[in-house]
């Protein structure tokens, strides 16, 4: 992205140098000289060495503490230890980085389009088919995943926690993309439906499958009793809110240990069957189990593809649900409210029922995901639940862009896999995470994939118009 | 004029129309602040009623008690449908929320800063309109959700309703862009169609004139003329632009410092002299210094909309 040879003369360029300079751009890349002699007059070229400085003394502050000094566990004490290189390298990073960032804004033309953006332009204006393709190849290849010949039993065990994570970003997205509530405690509509799951078998012995519309319904009664308090908030009070609902529901997990066992967790919670036919190697005397019944033999990766196409399914009905609803006035009124909520009100639309539908539906789909994560782990604790998973999920729901579906998976993909990817590089994971959100969030600030295509359409062509009523009436 | 007089003018429409909508002592405080100072209106069924007044005259005010958006510190503002229209013929409209008073009472309102749905395509907008008949037909959602044919009926309606009021405002052609990409003018007009979409016994708009350009505004002239004859609801008008209210209003009620000062036909009130001092100005200077303090306000808001055009 360095400087091409077109770059124009700046107005500030010493004259008597300019015609040396041309012959260099011709020759294509600038000498360096060049471009310090020439093209920036003293006054930038101390601009820039200025804001370089700037940038490393800021990066020095971040990082003395972080990167320079750490406190280690001695025999006798905590003690301190200086990594003195590492400060130095980082700090130098940023200054040349910063400085050759300002080198280069400063040396653009005017009106130069850099190539980066030209192509972003170009996909941003084929969102709406790349999002298409894409969605359709998604389905496809999800449907097929375990049947494939590389389909170990991490692989489908990875793609079954990132299918979770796609769902339960779906079901966020009803309430930040469409509602246009931003909620930082969505983690614990994920507990309240794992919990449910986990204590009604805990102690009542009930199914997955009884228990999966129950905890779907306790999640939306608890989005309900968040909605309340915070119908009037909106934007950041309204964050901060939910983010204290999602500590509570956490904390009361951890010391309500009469009933939820405290930070201990509720363990062997009873897997999922398979119409009746449970995943077990030697069923009880008399009674099938899933080999047994289709004659196959023992292996433990049926279950795990048997919960690998039970998430897929309920984050397809998530999805389902969601493509439906954005066409039905409940889903408009949402994104009405979002839009502006005097307007919606002058309509006639009731903020307090339509805000607390998509508190209660978003929250539902938190639970049935939780239960649904409660079941493949067999084991849930508290710590399941704490405020990182609430900010990954939104982070997906950012980076895939607003409101986006097919963004959502790509997002998901691409987060919890390089989550996956970066495991042995444990101490730069977050600081990865949060690298690619900032350039994400650079280049495309309205997320990745971010498009909005109406939900209705008006076809001018009323004969064309006549046609698709003759043909919903057949259908 | 004396506070009992005006009132019992205030009761009686100056055409003799029934009565739609009257407004007795109402008044709105803002901490101290006297917004609104004990008015008293009617406004006829079918009939245009202007409210006219300086800047900060507290029309809006008046607008934002009729509407629920402030609840108002004193007064009645009692709405009477046609009795064959509705069960519940007379709604007080001080007691209702907001969105009640859109629902129930069907008052429907545009706002003096558009407020549409900007990321919303126009058809949009004027659907989320209609959305109580959608939302009863969708079974409020459950039977929606599995493509019931009554639903898809009523969507079908919907959007021949949009349509209809699409066709009306020059709008058919930009119906599936978004709302927000529309330029100032369209978007004003895009507001009147969602509002009439609610299907309102009653409309309240402010300023829809503003920023229009001397064509567009006859053209609005035009379409509340039609909107009143064809769907006979009341209109109720906030305008500074003397061409459109003197030439359109049956009835017109002039506001100043909060208080009502003249209230009568446009020939009454054009030359009612409380009416010529406070507000048409001494001599001709000072109305053209109102205008073009009026236009100066417009204009920031309306080159923003322009450059947010492609
Ligand atoms: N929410 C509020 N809080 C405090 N004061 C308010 C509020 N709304 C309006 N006012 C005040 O009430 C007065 C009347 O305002 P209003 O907006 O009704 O005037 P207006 O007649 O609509 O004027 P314009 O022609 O400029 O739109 C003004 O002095 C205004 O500052
Ligand atoms: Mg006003």
């Amino acid at each position: 992205m360095g400087t091409d040879g077109k770059t124009p003369e700046p107005p500030s360029a010493n004259p008597g140098q300019s015609k040396g300079q041309q012959a260099s751009d011709r020759e294509g890349a600038l000498p360096a000289a060049d471009l310090l002699q020439g093209r920036l007059s003293a006054r930038q070229m101390r601009d820039l060495v200025k804001e370089s400085a700037f940038a490393g003394l800021i990066a020095f502050g971040i990082f003395v503490f972080i990167s320079g000094v750490r406190i280690v566990d001695q025999p006798g004490g905590l003690g301190l230890e200086y990594h003195w290189s590492r400060l130095v390298l980082y700090v130098g990073i940023v200054c040349v980085g910063r400085f050759l960032w300002g080198l280069r804004v400063r040396l653009r033309r005017p009106d130069h389009v850099p190539q980066w953006k030209a192509i972003l332009g170009r996909t941003t204006a084929r969102a709406p088919q790349v999002a298409k393709i894409l969605a359709g190849f998604a389905l496809v290849f999800a449907l097929l995943l375990p049947l494939m010949p590389f389909a170990s039993r991490y692989l489908v065990d990875t793609a079954t926690t990132i299918l979770i994570y796609i769902m339960l970003a779906w079901g966020l997205n009803i309430v930040v993309g469409l509602a246009g509530l931003l909620d930082l405690g969505y983690v614990a509509f994920y507990a309240v439906g794992s919990y449910s799951y986990a204590l009604l078998a805990y102690y009542y012995d009930f199914s997955f499958w009884m228990c999966l519309p129950l905890a779907g319904l306790f999640a939306a009664s608890f989005g309900v009793i968040l909605g309340f308090p915070v119908l009037r908030l909106r934007g950041d009070y309204l964050a901060i809110v939910t983010l204290g609902f999602g500590e509570i529901i956490r904390v009361v997990l951890l010391n309500w240990t009469e009933l939820t066992r405290g930070p201990d967790g509720i363990d062997s919670i009873p897997r999922p069957t398979f119409f009746g036919l449970p995943f077990t190697r030697r069923p009880a005397e008399g009674a099938d189990s899933f080999h047994t019944f289709f004659g196959l033999d023992y292996s433990s990766m049926q279950r795990i593809i048997f919960l690998y196409y039970l998430i897929l399914v309920l984050a397809l009905i998530t999805n389902l649900f969601i493509l439906r609803v954005r066409k039905l006035p409940l889903g408009r009124a949402w994104e009405a409210l979002r839009e502006d909520e005097v307007a919606c009100r002058s309509l006639g639309i009731n903020p307090t029922n339509t805000k607390l539908s998509a508190f209660a539906i978003g929250a539902m789909f938190g639970g049935f995901a939780g239960a649904f994560f409660a079941t493949k782990q067999a084991f849930v604790s508290p710590e399941s639940f704490t405020f990182i998973e609430s900010a990954i999920i939104l982070a997906i729901v950012v980076l895939g862009g607003m409101g986006s579906q097919i963004g959502v998976v790509v997002a998901a993909v691409l987060l919890i896999g390089a989550f996956e990817f970066l495991r042995s590089l444990e101490q730069y994971r977050m600081e990865a995470l949060g690298a690619a959100m900032v350039v994400v969030m650079i280049w495309r600030p309205r997320g990745l994939l971010a498009h909005r295509e109406p939900t209705v359409l008006l076809h001018h062509d009323r004969a064309l118009d006549l046609g698709e009523a003759i043909e919903e009436n057949d259908s | 004029m004396n506070a009992q007089s005006a009132d019992n003018d205030a009761l009686a429409v100056p055409s003799g129309a029934r009565a739609l909508l009257t407004v007795e002592h109402l008044t709105m405080r803002f901490g101290g602040l006297l917004a609104v100072d004990d008015i008293s209106f009617a406004a006829g069924d079918a009939e245009i009623t202007a409210i006219i007044g300086p800047n900060g005259a507290g029309k809006t005010t008046v607008f934002n008690c009729l509407t629920g958006f402030y609840k108002p510190s004193e007064g009645r503002l009692s709405l009477r449908h046609d009795s064959e229209s509705g069960q519940q013929p007379l709604f007080y409209l001080e007691r209702m929320d907001d969105y009640r008073i859109a629902d129930a009472a069907r008052v429907a309102r545009t706002f003096q800063n558009i407020r549409l749905f900007p990321t919303m395509s126009v058809l949009e907008n004027l659907m989320v309109a209609q959305h109580h008949a959608l939302l009863r037909a969708s079974g409020f959602t459950l039977l929606g959700l599995f493509g019931s044919r009554r639903y898809r009926r009523a969507e079908k309606d919907a959007i021949e309703r949009a349509r209809y009021w699409l066709d009306r405002v020059q709008l058919t052609e930009q119906a599936n862009i978004s709302a927000g990409s529309l330029p100032y003018g369209a978007q004003r007009r895009l507001e009147i169609a969602r509002a009439m979409c609610t299907e309102p016994v009653l409309l309240c708009l402010d300023e829809p004139a503003a920023g229009l350009n001397p064509r567009e505004s006859a053209e609005l002239n035009q379409l509340l003329l039609r909107i009143k004859e064809e769907q006979e609801i009341g209109i109720l008008l906030i305008e500074h632009d003397m061409s459109v209210v003197m030439e359109i209003s049956d009835h017109i009620a002039v506001l100043d410092y909060g208080r009502k000062i003249s209230d009568g036909t446009a020939e009454f009130v054009r030359n009612d002299p409380a009416v010529i001092r406070a507000y048409l100005g001494e001599e001709d200077e000072e109305q053209e210094e109102k205008g073009e303090q009026g236009r100066e306000q417009e204009r920031p808001e309306q080159e923003q909309s322009e450059s947010n055009r492609p």
